[in-house]
């Protein structure tokens, strides 16, 4: 799971690095969110288990890893370095898949793709290196012995695939509704073990992560247009005419 | 970054950012339809007690948060008034009335019945004090409970009970004595107890919350449900109205900010003659003084939260900072009434809501009066 700024307070683009700033308080991803929720489900479904969290980030920042805690995961890992700043996809995913490895996970769960920079690939990634069968776009996942079944959203419909354990899924935004965590949840949370790592910890070196090992160059970013002040139809008894026009404009009716 | 208050650490921040995420999804894009219903939904219940809502001074083993913090309750209170709906937080919290005598003073075998189903919030407590002949001299009131064998026999009745048509746990002031104060003791009522009637009352406001009259016809109680010892109820009770106190002083403030929200915005945008409403002295004033009167009015607070976590017990000022905040809270949603216009007339809107709130913020709990009769005797004056 990624902790990303506030998107209701978003930290700002940084001319120089051509990346976000994330230098502030980073919190749980909303698409995330659907991954933490899944996985708690199918460990209370199982009724064994726990989950356990895996995330990185440049700073050691760790509000977004206490909202999954709170909400019921067992332990987490926080992979913390400022030689990470600049990292691309697959050394995200590379180093990820390192600190997931030893966990011995049946399941790697994932949100299809983050909220703030993104590719949408990482979940696929891990998949490939830590050489596991990989689903995509999951809208819901039931265990069945050492095998799962998802259902995976397409734009028709879903397609039932079934795979064996262990396994990389990742999620689709919106499919569950993730719980808020509780009081006790937010007091339980704080005694929970985040073991923090570096990427020496990981067997990585310098050159091998951040912007040194990036095989992509970010060549600019530009800010996102800010949203058109929409039209506001006075209603002189006509209006609606206006409206069809309107609909008709953008191919809708 | 906007320092919120000195009094509350990282938990207290941790936990306003979960209750605001849930009142502003769950709670206030509904509260006006709850006004036209006359009622929450249920489930609303065991939605807020699954965020702990109800656990503030209840032991963990039953479902609370095992501890009492008031700073803690003060921002729970404040966060769900956000809301802009009394009636939502009458309803939702009757438990915070109802139910703290059954965890003070309550045997372990009641609170085991009473505490579990309430802190999830598949159940609802409620407290029945106030009866038809008057609630603000609670030491003559007439509802009698007379011990038979291993039960009591209650008669009598009770009126303006928050939740009342539906709560399952009646934490009942009953007459077991002759008369006065040491006459009272405190009896937890089923809600399915046989002779109980309901009538529903209709109100000014408060729309969401159901508000009953309650009649108690040859009710059999079992004696296990008495509170503490025969003829103790009164000092229950008194201390128990301390801490409705103060939370209904958190809410009025609460609600007066909500007014001055609204009236800000709608001065930034609304123009008349030629400028925003809030360009003309008059209304800058209005907004400046509705301010001033909230900020004073909650550091205080905040302030008397801090005292009672550290284990004062400020009598006397929470009685004046209830006076304090209903009277802050009625003049703002004057104000804001006045800024806003006509619009404040309509219904849905969140100030024409909150207009209709202020009396029984004032009244309920204790009324303004009796708040300043119990500060002067408590002075000493
Ligand atoms: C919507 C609503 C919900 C309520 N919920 C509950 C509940 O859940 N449980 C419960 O037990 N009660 C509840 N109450 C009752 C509430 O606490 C009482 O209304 C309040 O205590 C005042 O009692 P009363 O209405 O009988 O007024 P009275 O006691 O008859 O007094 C009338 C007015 O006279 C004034 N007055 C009285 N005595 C004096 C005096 N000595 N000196 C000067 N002035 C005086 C006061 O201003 C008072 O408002 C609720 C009330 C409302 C309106």
């Amino acid at each position: 799971m990624k902790q990303i700024p506030d998107p209701a307070d978003p930290g700002a683009l940084d001319p120089e690095t051509r990346t976000l700033k994330r230098d502030v308080k980073l919190i749980l991803d909303e698409s995330d969110s659907y991954g933490v929720e899944m996985a708690l489900q199918l460990v209370d479904a199982a009724g064994e288990g726990e989950v356990v969290l895996v995330s990185m980030a440049p700073n050691n920042e760790r509000s977004g890893l206490s909202t999954a805690l709170a909400m019921g995961a067992a332990s987490a890992t926080l992979i913390s370095d400022p030689e990470l700043i600049g990292s691309d996809a697959l050394t995200t995913a590379k180093l990820l898949a390192k600190a997931i490895e030893p966990l011995g996970a049946d399941l790697v769960i994932a949100g299809s793709e983050s909220s703030d920079g993104y590719t949408g690939t990482v979940p696929e990634m891990i998949a490939a290196l830590l050489d596991r069968p990989s689903v995509t776009a999951a809208k819901s996942i039931e265990v069945e012995g050492g095998a799962i079944k998802v259902q995976r959203q397409t734009d028709a419909g879903y397609d039932d695939v079934e795979c064996p354990m262990p396994a990389v899924v990742s999620v689709t935004a919106g499919v569950v509704e993730p719980r808020y965590p509780s009081f006790k949840g937010i007091m339980a949370a704080k005694s929970k073990p985040v073991a923090e790592v570096g990427i020496a910890d990981l067997g990585f070196d310098a050159g091998s992560v951040g912007w040194d090992g990036a095989g992509q160059d970010i060549v600019d970013v530009t800010e996102a247009p800010q949203r058109e002040a929409g039209e506001i139809i006075e209603d002189d008894g006509e209006s609606h005419l206006k409206i069809v026009e309107f609909l008709e404009g953008l191919k809708v009716i | 970054m906007a320092v919120s208050s000195p009094f509350y650490n990282d938990d207290h921040e941790s936990y306003r950012e979960v209750i605001r995420a849930f009142v502003e999804a769950e709670v206030t894009p509904n509260v006006h339809q709850w006004d036209l219903d006359g009622v929450i939904p249920h489930e609303m219940y065991a939605k807020a007690g699954a965020i702990g809502f109800f656990g503030d001074g209840f032991d963990a083993e039953y479902g609370g948060h095992g501890q009492r913090d008031a700073i803690n309750r003060l921002m729970m209170f404040q966060e769900l008034s956000r809301s802009g709906s009394g009636g939502v937080v009458a309803a939702l919290l009757s438990n915070y009335i109802g139910l703290p005598p059954i965890q003070k003073f309550g045997s372990d075998a009641i609170k085991a019945k009473v505490l579990p189903g309430c802190m999830s919030g598949d159940q609802i407590g409620a407290l029945a004090i106030t009866e038809p002949s008057g609630g603000s001299d609670v030491a003559r009131i007439k509802t009698t409970a007379k011990r038979d064998g291993d039960h009591y026999v209650v008669n009598g009745s009770k009126t303006f009970i928050t939740s009342g048509m539906r709560a399952d746990w009646f934490t009942t002031a009953v007459r077991t004595g002759g008369e006065g104060p040491a006459g009272i003791s405190m009896l937890v009522i089923p809600g399915d107890v046989e002779g109980l009637e309901r009538t529903k009352l209709d109100k000014m406001g408060w729309l969401a919350s159901d508000t009953a009259t309650l009649y108690f016809d040859d009710c059999r109680v079992p004696v296990e449900n008495l509170l503490g010892e025969e003829n103790a109820g009164f000092s229950m009770i008194v201390n128990n109205f301390n801490a409705e106190r103060i939370d209904l002083a958190a809410q009025s403030v609460q609600f007066a900010r909500v007014c001055y929200d609204e009236a800000l915005a709608w001065a930034r945008e609304r123009e008349t003659f030629g400028k925003r409403l809030a360009d003309h002295q008059v209304i800058r004033h209005k907004l400046v003084e509705m301010d001033r009167r909230i900020n004073a009015c909650q550091a205080w607070i905040e302030l008397l939260a801090w005292r009672l976590n550290a284990g004062d017990d400020p009598v006397a000022e929470i009685a004046e900072a209830k006076v304090d905040a209903t009277m802050t809270f009625e003049f703002c949603a004057r104000e804001a009434a006045q800024i806003l216009g006509g619009a404040s007339y309509l219904r849905g809107d969140t100030v024409e809501r909150l207009y209709r709130e202020v009396r029984v913020q004032a009244i309920g709990g204790g009324s303004e009066e009796i708040m300043r009769d119990l500060a002067s005797r408590q002075l000493g004056l």
